[in-house]
């Protein structure tokens, strides 16, 4: 995974709406799950764990904005890198510097906790552990 | 129609193109009744209306190459471009509007490549319409599944050293390449580089020739 590029300072900060949970390099974890509506997070990357490229700023959530709600408050926006190795398998052959920026809402992110082993792994681990 | 029976090929050799008037789809109805619906109670004037599209015909990947070419041949220029790209391009008197636009640069170890997987996100400010194969699924699925096929398909071979970074243009930012500048245009003035700069080389599927 390749560092990410050097932090820029937001343009689009909005010092009323809630801080950042994440800073630039920080691994984060996609929501998993499928909810109705306009939702902005591509299946493909759901579930998926990359690090945080950049902080781009305070947006109104989409899912809200679709159905007319505009006046809901403000989510950081990241933009998250994520290895398309990781994505597609190994056997796709991707380079390990290969890789895809995503657009995320903090609403779908969850902080990365790291277990040891890959992902699959972790899960199961998970699972058994939640019984 | 020519009546003799041979009514698939026109007078020229050529076959003949279907006539484009099918009826309307539920949309362009619905477009129609919004837009009259507008005119009518007076939230816009269909002048207003006009000039918006006028305003939107207008935009072409030009504007993009301008910018490009200032890049490439001003630093401090290019630093505040790579740092706010929107804020950049007013700098030059472009008209950006709403759009918040994040410029990624293509070097020697890197390239970038713009997809919109959801729908067809994409700078219209600064490169006008996108082109038809930016918005199908073919382009919208392959970019991020196989972009390297993708991009040797339209005659770009990335070697293996190079770092690949694909951009999913998902929510509210827009997305412009800054190509790497070719060897042997050394000296050149910034509108003779900018002839050389082409809209599929903003999105990332080309790089400039000379």
């Amino acid at each position: 995974m390749p560092e990410p590029a050097p932090n820029f300072l937001p343009p689009y900060w909005d010092a009323d709406a809630a801080k950042p949970a994440f800073s630039m390099g920080k691994k984060v974890r996609v929501k998993s799950g499928a909810p109705p509506g306009h939702v902005r997070t591509p299946w493909y990357v759901r579930g998926r764990t990359g690090v945080v490229e950049r902080v781009c700023g305070h947006f109104h959530d989409p899912q809200e904005l679709a159905y007319g709600r505009g006046d809901g408050p403000k989510l950081p926006l990241y933009r998250v890198r994520f290895a398309l190795a990781d994505i597609w398998g190994a056997e796709a052959g991707f380079a390990e510097t290969d890789t895809i920026d995503i657009e995320i809402y903090e609403s779908w992110l969850e902080p990365f906790w790291d277990y040891g082993g890959d992902f699959d792994a972790q899960a199961a681990r998970l699972e058994k552990e939640l019984g | 129609m020519p009546h003799d029976g041979h009514d698939h090929v026109s007078p020229s050799g050529h076959p003949y193109r279907p006539d484009q008037d099918a009826p309307l789809t539920h949309w362009q109805v619905m477009e129609i009744a919004v837009r009259e619906l507008l005119v009518e109670k007076g939230i816009a004037t269909a002048e207003e209306i006009q000039a918006q599209i006028d305003s939107m015909d207008r935009r072409s990947p030009a504007l993009g190459a301008k910018v490009v070419a200032r890049a490439w041949s001003d630093e401090d220029f290019k630093a505040r471009l790579l740092a706010d790209g929107s804020a950049a391009c007013r700098e030059m008197g472009i008209e950006v509007d709403a759009l918040k636009l994040i410029v990624v640069e293509n070097t020697e170890d890197v390239h970038n490549l713009v997809v919109c997987t959801l729908c067809s996100c994409y700078p219209r400010n600064v490169l006008g319409l996108p082109p038809d194969w930016y918005k199908q699924r073919a382009y919208r699925t392959r970019a991020v599944r196989e972009p390297r096929t993708v991009l040797k398909e339209f005659g770009v071979e990335l070697p293996g050293t190079t770092a690949l970074r694909v951009h999913d243009s998902t929510a509210d930012m827009r997305y412009l390449v800054l190509p790497k500048r070719p060897d042997g245009a050394e000296g050149w003035s910034e509108e003779q580089l900018a002839e050389i700069v082409s809209r599929d080389s903003m999105i990332g599927v080309a790089v400039p020739q000379i």
